[in-house]
This record gives structure tokens, C-alpha cells and sequence, in this order.
């Protein structure tokens, strides 16, 4: 993955003008700005959030997540908001879900796209307007026999 | 027209939390990468998906060119009374569906 | 007389692994692995529940076009074939087949678009079209969980030879035939992945790299630029002759269709 990365690089400063600028890629401030975004001055608490993600992908375009938040999800005291973010990807957000009570578990599965291996992040956001975040590094690795020649 | 396959009981008991999952059929384009004639495919997602219950939200996912093709999501949900369950996916070129799901509570 | 020479040689290839096969079945409990026993747990997961599984979004589209009459005769699959699940039970596990009249072995998408031209009157899809492997896959489907049992008929033993001798045949920049990787080196690592035996049991298959349905032509072409070989045109015989080895080389395992494969 490194080494397609480093050749499209340089197949880049190479045909300057017919190609368009290559997306600016998500680094860990790009990252971190989103989640200010989110977050903004409060305090980020590591805990009650799980990220579940297999730690070694076969292939970084179907990733199965799944994010869930130890939380009673009643009326008083409920997750807001889940959002997730990653370090890596030409942008760093992944998604952002609106929960309330009537979810009953906080608990939110997708599939998302990991275009390297990187580290993604978890916010959940209580009621109490509190947030809590969890980490997790994937490592992605790719087939051996693809369409093209990498 | 786009093929969905939604996975949620037809029956609840009254209070019970029931997970309600959702696959639709959707490139999901991201907008990042180049074509064969090296100019970027233009971005198609889906961004954003919802669920009502009885017309009440209770859930709601602003996706990302992150999300995967296909997407999936899953979610869970109290069944406190009997009714219809409508998933929305909207996105770009004016991608709208819609896909009702009834669930009967006793 | 070389050519005859060559015939009795593919012949007796072809025997000796159809015997290696035959042994393998029969000795006892079965050691061939499916790409599935190769993934990890979560691409299982997703593979095994059907509201889960992309493959099966195709399968769905599928099962709309059997319904949806087509072409100038204006008849849909079902008008001849009625239920799919009663009629196509056990066909995908018997193709690659003569067609009826016909002089070389076609694959179920070849047989697809004969139904089509023949008695639907209707264009042929295109090679790796959406609604061909749409069709492909629901037909594959009902065969879901049967053995692989290819069809007992002489005249395809030629073309399995061919098959079998295009299986180890060296080829591409990197000098590498199929056996060497997967009948050789199976189970080891790749760049991090187990290379698995190549065994074609969900085609056609949703792979994660292409992000859609695929058929067995598409991943075998993936094969050929992964050691640097030319793929053969879309149409070339040489990928129906390798589906009818590999098909013979899994038979006994069971369809998965629609799999997931990264």
C-alpha cells in the first residue's frame, strides 16, 4: 500500500499539469481538528466506549466496525451521539450517528473503508454533555493477486 | 430502484430491545479516486441515513466517503408499540429510497 | 502424430489427477480448505448471514430479473423454468457443461446468455454485466450448501485437460503456475494472507477489492496480473477450460454462492 502510495507521489510531481492536485490526505491533525470540531474545549475521557474492529484486515475497502457505549440509555441518562474518525484517509471523518432512549443499547456496526493501516478514534457523547473516546489500531494488508499491478 | 435487504423481527415483546440491521445496494464513490483516464470519479454516496418508528426518530447516521460500498448499518431499538419502521437512505444526485419494515408488539 | 501423442499425454495427466482427486475424497475426512476457512472471523460473519452479506443484494436483484420477462419473445426465466428454487436446484454444481448441440463447454453464464439469445430473443449481456451476474448468482444460490458434482460426459474430458495442463503451466513475468501457489504453497503466508487452494466454491463471488459481484473469469484475470501474464480476452476458452479442472479439483465441496472473499 506504501508503495502505490509512493509511486502515484511521484507519478504526480512528474505530470504536473494534466493531472488535478491529489487530495490533501487526513494526517493525525487532521484528525484532531475534526474531533475539536466535535468536541470542542471539553475534556475527552478515555472509557465506556468500545471499538471493535479486527485488529489485521484482509482488505482495507470493507471494514466491519462496531462501536458500542456502556451507557443505561434511559431517559436521564442517555449517548447522544457516536462519531468516528480516522488518521489516514483523504478525509478524517467516518461517521456521525443520533441516538436517543429509544435505542435501548448504544450499539452501532458498519463497514467502513481504511485506505492504510491507522489508528481510528470513537467519540461517544452522553447526555450529560460529557465525552468519551476510544482507540484502536487496524492494520491493512491487500491480496496478492489484484486488477492491477501494484 | 436499489436492492435492499433489511434483517428485523416481525414480532416484539412489549419493551424488549430488538437490533434492526440494513444493506443497501450503493457504489459509494468517494470522490478520491481516479478514473482510467486519470481525472477523479466524481463523489456518489449516500449521507445519510435515518430510522423512524411510528414517524418518531430513533436513529440517524450522517455517513462519510469512509462508509464502505453496499453500506450496512446496524442499530438497536426498544419496541414499545406496534407499527411501521421506515429506513431512508438520501446522498448525492438526489439519491432518495425508502424501505418500511412493520414490527408487531404484544 | 505429435498431436495424438499430446492428446494421450494430457489424457494421462488428466487421469492422474482426477485420481489424486478421487483419493482425496475418499481417504477418510476431507483436508481441502474453501477461501472461507481462510478468511478471518469477521469476513466469515458477514458471509454467513444472508441480511448481512453484500453477495446477496445481487442474489436479490437476481431473483427480480428471473421474474422480469425480456427480450423480443417477451418471456422472463420464469415463464420456462417456473421457481427457481425447484428447477435450478443442483445446475451451478454441474457447470461447466456441453451445451446442447454445441462443440466446447460453456459456463453458467454462457448458458445465461444462450437462455437469452435462444429462447428469450434477447441481446446477450456483456461479459461481468451487473444483470448477468445478478442471474449467475441467484441461479448459483439454489445450489447453495450441494456438493460440486461436475457433470460425467466424455466429451468435456479434453477440455479439462487442457484445463489441468493450463493449471501447471508456468507463466508471466514472475514464471509462476497455478500449482505452485496454491496446490505447492497453500496454507503458508502471502504478504501477510494465507494462500488459499483455490478451491471455486461461491462463485460468482462479492469480493472485497472489487467492491461488487464477480465471476470466476474476473478473479482468475486478477490471477494472470498477479504474475505478470497477459489475461486472456474475456471470451477465450482457456478460463472455461481452468473453471472445468478447478470445478473437477473441488468436486464434493460445497457451493457457498454468493461468497466474500477480500
Amino acid at each position: 500500500m506504501d508503495r502505490r502510495r509512493f509511486l502515484a507521489g511521484t507519478a504526480a510531481t512528474a505530470t504536473v499539469v494534466v493531472l488535478p492536485l491529489a487530495p490533501a490526505a487526513a494526517t493525525p491533525d487532521a484528525m484532531a481538528e475534526a474531533i475539536r470540531k466535535v468536541v470542542g474545549s471539553a475534556t475527552l475521557t478515555e472509557g465506556r466506549v468500545n471499538l471493535d474492529v479486527p485488529p489485521l484486515v484482509e482488505n482495507g475497502s470493507t471494514v466491519p466496525l462496531i462501536v458500542s457505549v456502556d451507557s443505561p440509555m434511559t431517559a436521564a441518562d442517555y449517548v447522544k451521539a457516536i462519531h468516528v474518525f480516522n488518521e489516514k484517509n483523504p478525509q478524517p471523518n467516518v461517521f456521525s450517528a443520533r441516538l436517543g432512549p429509544g435505542n435501548g443499547k448504544a450499539i452501532v456496526g458498519t463497514r467502513i473503508k481504511l485506505g492504510d493501516s491507522q489508528r481510528i478514534i470513537a467519540i461517544a457523547e452522553t447526555s450529560d454533555g460529557r465525552f468519551w473516546s476510544a482507540g484502536a489500531d487496524v492494520i491493512v494488508t491487500l491480496a496478492a493477486c489484484l486488477e492491477e499491478s501494484t | 430502484m436499489s436492492n435492499i435487504l433489511v434483517n428485523a423481527p416481525k414480532t416484539a415483546s412489549r419493551g424488549a430491545v430488538i437490533e434492526i440491521k440494513a444493506l443497501i445496494l450503493h457504489p459509494m464513490e468517494t470522490g478520491f479516486r481516479p478514473g482510467a483516464n486519470g481525472r477523479i470519479i466524481p463523489r456518489n454516496i449516500i449521507e445519510r441515513f435515518t430510522a423512524t418508528w411510528n414517524g418518531t426518530e430513533i436513529f440517524a447516521m450522517d455517513m462519510s466517503s469512509a462508509i464502505a460500498a453496499n453500506p450496512f448499518v446496524s442499530f438497536f431499538a426498544v419496541a414499545n408499540e406496534s407499527g411501521t419502521v421506515v429506513l431512508r437512505w438520501t446522498g448525492d444526485e438526489g439519491f432518495a429510497v425508502e424501505e418500511r419494515v412493520a414490527i408487531a408488539v404484544e | 502424430m505429435t498431436m495424438r501423442l499430446l492428446a494421450v499425454g494430457l489424457a494421462l495427466v488428466f487421469a492422474a489427477s482426477y485420481a489424486v482427486a478421487q483419493v482425496g475424497t475418499q481417504s477418510g475426512a476431507d483436508k481441502r480448505r474453501s477461501g472461507y476457512q481462510d478468511m478471518g472471523e469477521a469476513l466469515q460473519k458477514m458471509q454467513d448471514d444472508d441480511t448481512a452479506n453484500p453477495g446477496m443484494l445481487f442474489v436479490q436483484l437476481g431473483g427480480q430479473l428471473w421474474n422480469k420477462a425480456a427480450g423480443a419473445a417477451d418471456k422472463s426465466c420464469a415463464d420456462c423454468h417456473g421457481g427457481a428454487a425447484a428447477s435450478m436446484k443442483g445446475v451451478a454444481t454441474r457447470y461447466p457443461a456441453m451445451s446442447r448441440g454445441g462443440d466446447r463447454p460453456i459456463d453458467l453464464e454462457g448458458r445465461v446468455n444462450l437462455c437469452r439469445t435462444e429462447h428469450q430473443k434477447a441481446e446477450p449481456l456483456p461479459p461481468e454485466n451487473r444483470d448477468l451476474l445478478a442471474l449467475a448468482a441467484y441461479v448459483s444460490h439454489q445450489s447453495r450448501d450441494l456438493p460440486i458434482a461436475p457433470p460425467y460426459d466424455p466429451r468435456l474430458d479434453a477440455f479439462r485437460a487442457q484445463g489441468a495442463e493450463i493449471y501447471r503451466r508456468r507463466q508471466g513475468q514472475l514464471n509462476l503456475s497455478c500449482a505452485i501457489c496454491h496446490d505447492d504453497n497453500a496454507g503458508k503466508k502471502l504478504a501477510g494472507i494465507a494462500i488459499p487452494e483455490a478451491h471455486p466454491t461461491g462463485y460468482p463471488i462479492y469480493r472485497l477489492e472489487w467492491q461488487a459481484l464477480g465471476s470466476l473469469k474476473r478473479r482468475l484475470r486478477n490471477c494472470l496480473v498477479g504474475i505478470r501474464a497477459e489475461a486472456w480476452p474475456l471470451d477465450a476458452p482457456e478460463y472455461v477450460a481452468l473453471e472445468l479442472y478447478l470445478m473437477e479439483r473441488a468436486k464434493g465441496m460445497k457451493l457457498e454462492t454468493p461468497a466474500v472473499r477480500p
